[in-house]
């Protein structure tokens, strides 16, 4: 019977039948922030149970913490106590902990990655729906909640159904200037924000497999504004190259052994798939959001939707209801639309590839005058291999602000806040009201998207750069 | 986890229908409120005026409710958002059981991991239990008893119940989630030890 890679990524971690239709499945890797993996190790504690894994689990603190220069975890107070939750446990329970200040701490599905913690294969959970982001390596990785984080913690499992497989396949060629940022929002505009629900997403097709790995990991990060908490990319070659030689990655004849079995982790050729979807990548435009969810997407040349257009009631009022809040108009472009804040950071976009593609938007140009612009590397990491490069001059030369790594203004819960009211074009994961803060007006881009509408002063479409012109 | 075998006492009435996990616990009580101190915010939207007093004519100000370890509800309980406070609100404020026509999943999946037990029974067999108490103040036992499956009502009526056999063992024991798997835990640790040999890259040497 031919398998996908879901069946196969299943089976592997499948100890028992769990009883109404749940398996009890091994989790290889646990990822602890300051907000759910400190509540989970607090839990963990008051009721006494012990962690027969440490070495299996990972923190590090990035949701509550500040990102301002020389920042510690009392300066946004209102987080410190989560933070020092974080180091507590960790400490208590022999738990690595890549803390603020330290060599490897970032936005977690940043670090995970970046330093071999995760591998594919494994699966990997973390008490924050992005985890998906982690399958950009072949990982089978999703979001919990607190109970199931301390389920996993002291177990080492979790129970759970299996979900149904959806493939959807990227075929053919982007068009320069569309990235992985552009696909996913493009397919979550056209499959909807609910399509996946109850599926595993398996990202395929030649346009895919194309893409650099960390472009794979941003690819993954929205399989869950899609509806499904598991997304991944089968891993090849270019990962295998991607993971080797980093710090927690196997070494020696482990590697050789990793390789071999990493290499059967690809869906069989005749596997038959719940749902499957194909997309021309040639259609793909860089896209932008207008509204005040994922899949309220056009491609930056397009006119905004109108809600007598909208396909059924429910949609009319919910586009006219974004409309107001975004402060637009239907029927008009989106391009030119004047801009207040630029936000180049979270874990969709915040690897080095996303910071060298901002750059050179950037480069020898200025933020345009009103425009307030920040720059959050995803990790300590990425922030050195920055600097190294001279991407911080590059923003600081125009006027961006070069921030600690963090969350920072991807959720908002760390005291940084987009202004209400303020126009703002994010490289983050969710437009959703008040995400970016109380009253912000979110529009989702690419890095490039972003970086460039941070020295025009409007949203800009950057082809025309591609051919010699302006913005 | 608390077992659950037999919980008797005043069964309060508060027949509304979609009684939402919001209203069970207000949003802004989960920040720096411990589990143990939500019990005391348990319906606070209903349970107190504007200005902070007590509103009298709510079910669970009565004398005889105030104390009461059973609620009796309408369908849908328990809807909503997806929070477990609501689960530890009502528990903290007493609450063993919730008999209800139909609970919300997740709602439902908590209160298993809890002790607090969600029970089905029909609305008109709800609704008679309720105006039974009500016609008898201050003294109306109510029994259930997840033994027997089985609740009693203040005149002698029996209704039977239902519920997966293996989540009734559990409470029985008092096993949530956690316990039930770690009885697991000799297939986990083999597991575990065919994994350290096929998958050794899996298994950092230290932390
Ligand atoms: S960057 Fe945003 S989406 Fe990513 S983990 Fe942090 S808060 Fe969640």
């Amino acid at each position: 019977m031919p398998r996908t890679l879901l069946d196969k990524l299943w089976s592997l971690h499948r100890i028992a039948p769990a009883g109404g239709g749940q398996d009890l499945v091994h989790i290889d890797r646990i990822l602890l922030h300051d907000l759910s993996g400190a509540r989970a190790l607090t839990e963990v504690a008051e009721k006494g149970y012990a962690i027969p894994n440490p070495a299996l689990a990972f923190a590090t603190p990035d949701h509550a913490v500040a990102t301002a220069p020389g920042r510690t975890a009392e300066t946004f107070a209102k987080g410190a106590g989560g933070v020092h939750a974080l180091r507590r446990g960790a400490a208590t329970h022999g738990i690595r902990l890549f803390d603020l200040g330290e060599d490897g701490q970032g936005i977690v599905h940043v670090m995970g990655p970046e330093l071999g913690i995760v591998l594919p294969g494994l699966t990997v959970i973390c008490g924050d729906s992005h985890t998906c982001t982690n399958g950009g390596l072949g990982a089978l990785a999703f979001g919990v909640g607190s109970s199931e984080l301390t389920h996993a913690l002291a177990t080492q499992t979790l129970r759970m159904e299996k979900p149904r497989a959806m493939r959807v396949r990227f075929e053919g060629t982007f068009p320069q200037g569309t990235t992985a940022k552009d696909a996913v929002l493009a397919a979550i505009g056209r499959l909807g924000t609910g399509a996946a629900a109850g599926f595993a997403v398996e990202w395929a097709g030649s346009a895919v497999r194309a893409l650099p790995v960390e472009a794979r990991l941003t690819l993954c990060n929205l399989t869950i504004e899609m509806g499904a908490r598991i997304g991944f990319v089968a891993p090849d070659e270019a990962t295998f190259a991607w993971i080797a030689g980093r710090d927690h990655a196997p070494k020696g004849a482990a590697w050789d052994a990793a390789v071999a079995h990493w290499r059967t982790l690809r869906s069989d050729d005749d596997a038959v798939f719940d749902a499957d979807h194909v997309i021309d990548a040639a259609t793909i435009a860089p896209q932008v959001t207008w509204g005040t969810s994922p899949e309220h997407v056009i491609a930056v040349d397009a006119p905004i939707p109108d809600p007598d257009a909208a396909p059924d009631p429910a949609r009319r009022k919910a586009w006219a209801d974004a409309l107001a809040y975004q402060g637009l108009a239907p029927n008009r472009p989106l391009a030119g639309t004047p801009v207040d804040w630029v936000f180049i950071g979270s874990c969709t976009n915040s690897r080095l590839s996303d910071l060298r593609d901002a750059a050179a938007m950037v480069r020898g140009r200025r933020v345009a005058e009103g425009v307030t612009a920040w720059v959050v590397p995803g990790s300590v990491r990425v922030k050195r291999a920055a600097e190294a490069e001279g991407l911080d001059a590059v923003f600081r030369e125009a006027g961006f602000d070069w921030r600690e790594p963090g969350c920072s203004l991807c959720v908002a819960a760390n005291g940084e806040a987009v202004p209400a009211g303020a126009r703002c074009v994010s490289t983050s994961n969710r437009n959703f009201v008040g995400r970016q803060g109380k009253g912000a007006r979110t529009h989702l881009a690419s890095p490039a998207m972003a970086a460039a509408a941070a020295v025009a002063g409007r949203i800009v479409d950057i082809r025309p750069m591609f051919r010699g012109g302006e913005f | 986890m608390q077992p659950f075998t037999t919980v008797t006492g005043p069964a309060a009435p508060l027949l509304r229908p979609n009684i939402d996990t919001d209203v069970i616990i207000r949003v802004e009580r989960l920040v720096g409120t411990t589990k143990a101190e939500m019990g005391a915010h348990a319906f606070e939207v209903w349970r107190r005026r504007a200005d902070g007093s007590e509103d009298g004519d709510f079910v669970l100000n009565h004398p005889q409710f105030r104390t009461a370890p059973i609620l009796l509800a309408g369908p849908n309980f328990g809807c909503g958002s997806s929070r477990e406070g609501a689960v530890w609100a009502l528990a903290g404020a007493g609450i063993r059981a919730v008999i209800a026509p139909s609970f919300s999943d997740i709602f439902a999946n908590n209160a298993l991991q809890n002790g607090l037990l969600p029970v089905v029974l029909p609305e008109a067999t709800i609704a008679a239990l309720a105006e039974e108490v009500e016609a008898s103040p201050g003294n109306a036992r109510v029994t259930v008893d997840l033994d027997r499956m089985v609740v009693t009502a203040p005149s002698g009526a029996e209704h039977r119940f239902v519920i997966d056999p293996a989540r009734r063992e559990a409470l029985l024991a008092g096993l949530d989630d956690i316990g039930l798997t770690l009885r697991q835990g000799e297939a986990i640790g083999a597991w575990q030890a065919e994994d350290r040999a096929a998958r050794p890259w899996v298994w950092p040497m230290s932390a």
